[in-house]
Order: structure tokens, then C-alpha cells, then sequence
């Protein structure tokens, strides 16, 4: 794909990658050559971080090859990426925060070492930092704790450039611009370019299209784990790599059945407004509806649904909630399932009121309501008694559907809760979830995958934590979500 | 923008100034503070026991707790907890009072013995991903039960040398505290100055991001155990070098004072964040809470564990109020 004189720095050839059933890298071929920058485009999920840490050394592919600077790489790892000069900016921050600023460059650099290392760490962060970022007001005395995050970002993107014994030929930028104000931003995005002119190149992963168009030679466009579009930047406009990122050709139909359905005047459920939005803009949730909260991940909607989830114990002038609700959490193992309990125990934990006798559960009437509901959720296990995590995952999810569905609750919030599941389990759960909608309950549906966003009513777009667009059932296209959570540069 | 820079100017300038903020400072100055206020309180009291004679009575049992406190912190930077180090330290005394004395090689084995064994909990802890508190709570009965084996009654002699160090009385200042600032001193600069040590503080403060810049996150946890075997067979010698014999359970209130200590001297539970300057001045006050000021207060023996407890309470307390209003 790479200009056929430019030397190549690293290829990747049929790179694969799979997390359980989840195929992150499905067969990547991806190269960058010297002098140039390539921007990595792509929606959530579409596997632009994996093919990054596979690059970074950190993630070690299933199956393909790696090859930096023409030779074939074999127990491809950090420490092997570090001597070839691959440097990687991360998008979770990988700052220690009860280091300093100096002690976290020296963490980077096993060369500073010895008498007077910490000078010369924080000689060597600070010259950087004053390099791309002048008038940084950063000490490499300061522990990063205590710094802002716009300055913690400054410090390890500086970081990524430092340069001791290894070479610098690969800088990969993971949304190195997330938290940095639009001046700092220009002043890096300026720099990278200064950096690629002399000779190294960079990769650039931004959700600011404008970013990218504007400071790649090339721009690489991913989805579902493939490589869809490569070609110059100059070939690309912004219309073009959205239609590249969605499922370009496949209509983003409205199921008619139902849309006709909606009863207009049913009361309110949830209102809400989003902690920092500036605007009036809020979230309305109707009875009977199903409300989808859309955008990439991390832009506010898993706070925006446990702000909602608070607001129905303790009202506050941001949130209304008007009725019981119930929280099915999309990481299950960490917030969802009790992985000590039986099926039937998980089940009726929400429900637990109405399954005592006396001061006791009843053992007898919380197996009979477990038992109604694995038959209504069709949850495959020879016996309901047996531990959770007997079940497989899509399984032990629908357990939790049953827990939140079996109870009182009439507003279930649904926090991106299809992760990792199998298509099947996906149908059985979509269609429970339009027929406890007519019925009258309300959902609040996080989704990171935009076709789940079809069986909404309504869909908001959320970005950098406020909602940005407002789309009803009949306006909802693909290509508009991701028009909405991908913001134009300036 | 002129501001920015002109403090990063400043900064380059002085580099360890930059870092210090009011709220960084007070919260530094904490453990110096409590240790302030203790000893007003015994000097207003008894301002007899001011003097080269009383610290030396006060701070005696000082130098062993401020040992014990320094291997818990190595523990606690990486995001453990040493239960053990109570009954260690115990079992410790145990083989200085016997084998030491009667054979030091055989006992100069054992005691390093004990420090792999240390070294490799921290392995398994690591390669197990155990939780700590489970494996050094098992290993505490481990080395109270060893400690029984060797000594069934209280009783052994610690070698001559030890009984001449820890005796030692050098002129002007009292032994418990140049031996305290030598101890905070050689942590401190092990810890926080050298290369390494950055590694292995930021092995608790980001483990992923250590690992990621190609460090080995088995060996700063071997290390950091290690280190705390180590500090743990000195804790023991120096408390034997002061009882002068042995007893399996001489050391099982080190456990929680090591602990308390670390906290008191401003370090958390998690995060890496530690200082062992701290420590070894939460160690001292702990020591000078413990009993001197309980009896100048004139409290019965039978209140002063009680009184200790609430003591202990009360200053973790401002410490608490303090880090909360840093945010």
C-alpha cells in the first residue's frame, strides 16, 4: 500500500487477533514507511487499538507477521519494540502518578541510570516538553498526580519523543489530543509533522477527523477488525471516511412494524441532562420507549446512566426518575454476575423482597421464580441451581436481563450489556426487550455497536460527555451517528 | 501564558520546589507534626523525660519498630500487605538468641534462608496473582510455629556484638535517634533517589505501564520482598539486642504497629504512594504514644492497649481529614 521506494519502518502482514469469540484483528495487513504519518480511522470496536498494542509489542498477535525495518521479527515484544524505536502514546495514560515527571521518563529510559539520573531525566522531559509544548508551565519535579490531565497527556506524549540509547523511528498516537485544549493540541499536532518531516513516522489515531485529514500523508480506515480503505490522505474528504467507517451500502432501516405504534402522550419517565452539558439539551425517556444512548465509548454515557440510576434514590436538579429502576452493567464479570451464587441466587438477587417468607428467602419460591424466568430467557442449563458460572457468557448475561426484567423495576438502564455476546443470544434478548416495551417498561440502551441502535426509539449521540445529537427512530441512519460522534476539527 | 512561563522557568530552575504545593507540603509536614505534639505532651507532663537519659529509656524499643515499619513500607509500595511481619520478626529474634549466638554461621544462613523465602512469596504472590493478606497471614503462623520449634520457653542470649551495638551510647545525641535518621536515610535514598527505585515505586503507582515500558514486574515484586525480609531479620536483631533474649512471641504486636506506622508517616494503602522518612517518624511516635506518654498521663497499665488503640485513632483521623481536603 506504502509508495514502493519509501523505505518500509514496519509491516504487519495477515495480522490476527481474537478475544474469545470477538475477533479484534481479523487479518490486518497494515506498513508505515519512513518520512510519513499515517491517521488510523475507525468506529468503536473496529480494532484500531488492538492493531496498536499488537504494534507497541504488548499484545501479541494469534497469527501473522511483524516485520520492522525489512526483517522478519520473531518473539516480537515491548523490550524488542523499544530497541527498534516503535514508541507508543497510549490512550489510557501510562504515567505513574506518584512518580514525578522526571522519575516517569526515567521509567522509559533503563539508560538513566547512575549518579545524577534525575537531573538528567528531567533535562531530557523538559527540553521535550519545551520543544513541542512552549510555556508548558510542567517542573520535572511535579508528581504527575497533582497535574491537571491536559498536562499529565502533555507529559507523555513529550515522553514518547525523549531519546537516550534507542532510536526514534515509530511514534504511535493513540487520541493524543483527547484532553489537550485546541491551542496544545495545534502545537503538537505541528510538531508530529516537524518530527515525520525529519525522517521518522508516526500513526495517528484521533475520532477529530479534521485531525486527521489534515496532518496524515496517508489514512488507513479499519472496521469490524478489517482494513477497509488505505490510500492518500488527499484522496479522502470527510464524507468519504464516514461512508468508509459505516456499514457503507447497508440501509439503516426503521422496523415499520413498530414505528408506527408509539404512544405520544405517555408520561415521562427519565429526564436527565448530562453533568457538563452546556446547553439545554437533555435526555427525555417516555414510558414504553427505548432509548438508545449512542457515540464512542468513554464520552459520557455510562456516567450519564449511574447519575440516572442514583437520581431514583435521591432526586437532583439534573435527573428526574419517576420510577423503580434497575441496572443491567455491560462488564459483567466486574459489576454484573456474583460468581460464588447458583443461576436461580443471581436471578432473584433485584427480587429479593418479594421471595421471603418471613424473615428467611424462601429457597422454594426463589428457584420457582428463577425457573420462570430461564424459561422465558431460554437460558440453556440443565439446572437452574448450578453456579453462574457454569453458563457461557451470552447466557450468564441474559441471567442478569432476567434479574433486572423479573423485577419491579420499570426503567431498565442498559449499560453497553451485548459485549462479547454471540448474534443469537443478541436476537433472543432484542426481541424480549420490544415486548416488555409494549408492555409499558422503559430502556435506556448504552450501545457501542450502532446496528443495535436500530431496535431504539430514540437515539442520543453523546461526545466529550454531553449530548451532541438528538435523533428520532424515522432520522436515525448510521451515517449520522457517526457525522455527530466524530467532530470536525475547528 | 507569560505566567506559565515564567514558573517553568522557575521551575528548571529549582526543580524540587516546583513540586511542592501548600497542600502536598502539610500533608509531608503531618507526621513531623504528631511526633511534635507527643512530645509536648510528655515534656508538659515530665520535663525530665527530655533528656539525653529519657529518649534514650523512650525511644529505646523505637529503633526495632521503625525497622519493622520500613519492611512494611517496601510491601505497601507495591500494593501489599505483610501480616508476617509481626511473627518474622519474632522468629527472627528466635534464631539470633540460639543459633547466631552459638554458631553465627549457621544462623548468618538461616537468616538469609528466610530473606528468599521472603523473595519468593513475593514471586508467588505475583505469579499466583495471590491476594497478599491471604499468603502472609498463613506465612505468619509459619514463622510463629518455626519460632515455638526453636524456642518452646522464653530464654537465649543475643551474641556480645549485638548487646555492644544496640548499647552503644555515643555522646550528646542518643542512640535511638542517630540510629532512626540512619535508617530513614538509607531507605530514603534507596528508595527514593535511586534509578531503581522509581521502577519499583512505580510498580505499585502503574503496574501496566512499568511492564509496558519493558520492565519485569516479577522482579520488583521478588525485590520488594526481599527488601522487607531484609529489614525484618534487622528489626529483629536490633529488639533482641535490646531484651537481650528471646521469646516466639516477642514481635506479634509489630504486625499492625508496621503497618500503622507506614500510614502515620504518610503513606497509602494503594497507589505507591509511600515515604519512608514518614515512616520512620510514625514509627517513633507510635513508640512514644505507646507507653512513655500513657504512663506520664498516669494511666493504668490495664487502659494503656485500650488508650493506645484510641490514640491511634485519632491521629490516623487527621490524617484522613487532611488527604481528603487534597482531593
Amino acid at each position: 500500500m506504502a509508495d514502493a521506494g519509501a523505505t518500509v519502518i514496519v509491516r504487519l502482514d495477515g495480522v490476527e487477533k481474537h478475544f474469545g469469540a470477538v475477533r479484534a484483528l481479523d487479518g490486518v495487513d497494515f506498513s508505515v514507511s519512513a518520512g510519513e504519518c499515517v491517521g488510523l480511522v475507525g468506529h468503536n470496536g473496529a480494532g484500531k487499538s488492538t492493531l496498536m498494542h499488537v504494534l507497541a509489542g504488548t499484545l501479541a498477535p494469534d497469527d501473522g507477521g511483524i516485520a520492522v525495518g525489512g526483517a522478519d521479527q520473531i518473539g516480537y515484544a515491548v523490550v524488542l519494540a523499544q530497541r527498534l524505536g516503535i514508541r507508543c502514546v497510549f490512550q489510557e495514560l501510562s504515567l505513574c502518578p506518584n512518580l514525578t515527571v522526571a522519575e516517569n521518563a526515567r521509567i522509559n529510559h533503563a539508560a538513566l541510570k547512575g549518579l545524577g539520573w534525575r537531573r538528567r531525566a528531567g533535562d531530557l522531559i523538559l527540553a521535550k516538553l519545551d520543544e513541542i509544548f512552549p510555556g508548558h508551565g510542567i517542573g520535572p519535579g511535579d508528581v504527575v498526580r497533582d497535574l491537571p490531565i491536559g498536562k499529565r497527556q502533555m507529559v507523555e506524549v513529550a515522553r514518547a519523543f525523549t531519546v537516550t540509547v534507542d532510536p526514534l523511528r515509530l511514534v504511535i498516537l493513540d487520541e493524543p489530543t483527547s484532553s489537550l485544549d485546541s491551542q496544545t493540541a495545534g502545537q503538537l499536532l505541528a510538531f508530529v509533522r516537524r518530527v515525520v518531516a525529519g525522517g521518522a513516522s508516526g500513526v495517528l489515531i484521533s475520532h477529530l477527523l479534521g485531525e486527521v485529514l489534515e496532518n496524515s500523508d496517508r489514512i488507513v480506515v479499519m472496521r469490524d477488525g478489517k482494513v477497509v480503505a488505505a490510500d492518500r490522505a488527499a484522496a479522502f474528504d470527510r464524507d468519504k471516511l464516514v461512508t468508509a467507517m459505516g456499514a457503507a451500502g447497508k440501509p439503516a432501516h426503521a422496523d415499520a412494524e413498530r414505528a408506527a405504534e408509539r404512544p405520544t402522550a405517555a408520561p415521562v419517565r427519565v429526564r436527565a441532562r448530562p453533568e457538563r452539558q452546556a446547553d439545554g439539551a437533555e435526555l427525555v425517556a417516555h414510558e414504553g420507549e427505548v432509548i438508545g444512548l449512542a457515540g464512542l465509548s468513554g464520552h459520557g454515557q455510562t456516567e450519564l446512566l449511574l447519575a440516572i440510576f442514583n437520581g431514583a434514590a435521591r432526586r437532583t436538579d439534573r435527573i428526574e426518575v419517576t420510577a423503580p429502576v434497575a441496572l443491567v452493567a455491560g462488564d459483567r464479570q466486574a459489576d454484573g454476575i456474583f460468581p460464588l451464587w447458583s443461576i436461580g441466587q443471581n436471578i432473584g438477587i433485584r427480587s429479593i423482597a418479594g421471595l421471603r417468607k418471613g424473615l428467611l428467602i424462601s429457597r422454594a419460591s426463589e428457584e420457582e421464580f428463577a425457573a420462570a424466568w430461564q424459561k422465558k430467557m431460554n437460558i440453556r442449563t440443565p439446572d437452574i441451581r448450578n453456579n453462574i458460572l457454569s453458563l457461557s457468557g451470552g447466557n450468564q448475561q441474559k441471567a442478569l436481563f432476567a434479574r433486572a426484567l423479573g423485577s419491579d423495576a420499570r426503567i431498565v438502564l442498559m449499560d453497553d450489556p451485548m459485549r462479547g455476546v454471540d448474534i443469537g443470544t443478541k436476537r433472543e434478548v432484542y426481541e424480549l426487550i420490544r415486548q416488555e416495551a409494549r408492555n409499558g417498561r422503559t430502556f435506556l440502551w448504552y450501545t457501542t455497536e450502532t446496528d443495535e441502535l436500530e431496535n431504539c426509539d430514540h437515539v442520543y449521540v453523546f461526545r466529550n460527555g454531553r449530548i451532541v445529537a438528538d435523533l428520532r427512530r424515522g432520522e436515525l441512519t448510521e451515517e449520522k451517528v457517526i457525522q455527530s460522534s466524530f467532530q470536525a476539527a475547528g | 501564558m507569560s505566567m506559565a512561563a515564567s514558573s517553568a522557568a522557575a521551575s528548571a530552575r529549582l526543580p524540587w520546589v516546583a513540586g511542592i504545593r501548600p497542600r502536598r507540603l502539610l500533608r509531608a509536614l503531618l507526621p513531623a507534626l504528631s511526633l511534635t505534639l507527643i512530645l509536648i505532651g510528655i515534656a508538659w507532663l515530665n520535663p525530665r523525660a527530655i533528656s539525653y537519659f529519657g529518649f534514650n529509656l523512650m525511644l529505646n524499643l523505637a529503633i526495632p519498630i521503625a525497622l519493622a515499619t520500613i519492611a512494611q513500607m517496601f510491601v505497601i509500595t507495591g500494593n501489599d500487605l505483610d501480616l508476617s511481619i509481626g511473627t518474622f520478626v519474632g522468629f527472627v529474634g528466635c534464631v539470633t538468641a540460639t543459633w547466631l549466638r552459638d554458631d553465627p554461621l549457621v544462623g548468618a544462613l538461616v537468616l538469609i534462608g528466610a530473606i528468599s523465602v521472603y523473595a519468593a512469596l513475593g514471586a508467588l504472590i505475583y505469579l499466583r496473582n495471590l491476594p497478599s493478606i491471604v499468603v502472609t497471614l498463613g506465612m505468619s503462623f509459619v514463622w510463629q510455629g518455626l519460632a515455638i520449634l526453636l524456642l518452646p520457653k522464653p530464654g537465649g542470649k543475643a551474641p556480645d556484638w549485638l548487646l555492644q551495638l544496640m548499647g552503644f551510647k555515643p555522646p550528646w545525641v542518643p542512640f535511638p535517634i542517630i540510629a532512626a535518621v540512619v535508617i530513614a536515610v538509607v531507605a530514603h535514598v534507596g528508595l527514593m533517589r535511586t534509578s531503581y527505585g522509581a521502577v519499583l515505586r512505580g510498580a505499585g503507582g502503574n503496574p501496566v505501564a512499568i511492564s509496558r515500558a519493558g520492565w519485569s514486574l516479577l522482579k520488583t515484586k521478588a525485590i520488594m520482598f526481599a527488601l522487607a525480609g531484609t529489614f525484618g531479620v534487622l528489626s529483629g536483631m536490633a529488639l533482641i539486642g535490646i531484651t537481650t533474649s528471646a521469646d516466639a512471641n516477642i514481635g506479634n504486636g509489630y504486625t499492625l504497629l508496621s503497618i500503622a506506622g507506614v500510614i502515620l508517616g504518610g503513606g497509602e494503602f494503594v497507589g505507591g504512594r509511600v515515604s519512608p522518612i514518614g515512616a520512620v517518624i510514625g514509627a517513633l511516635t507510635l513508640a512514644l504514644a505507646a507507653s512513655p506518654l500513657l504512663t506520664f498521663m498516669h494511666i493504668p497499665p490495664d487502659w494503656q492497649v485500650g488508650a493506645n488503640g484510641a490514640i491511634l485513632i485519632i491521629v490516623l483521623a487527621a490524617r484522613a481529614l487532611i488527604s481528603r481536603r487534597e482531593g
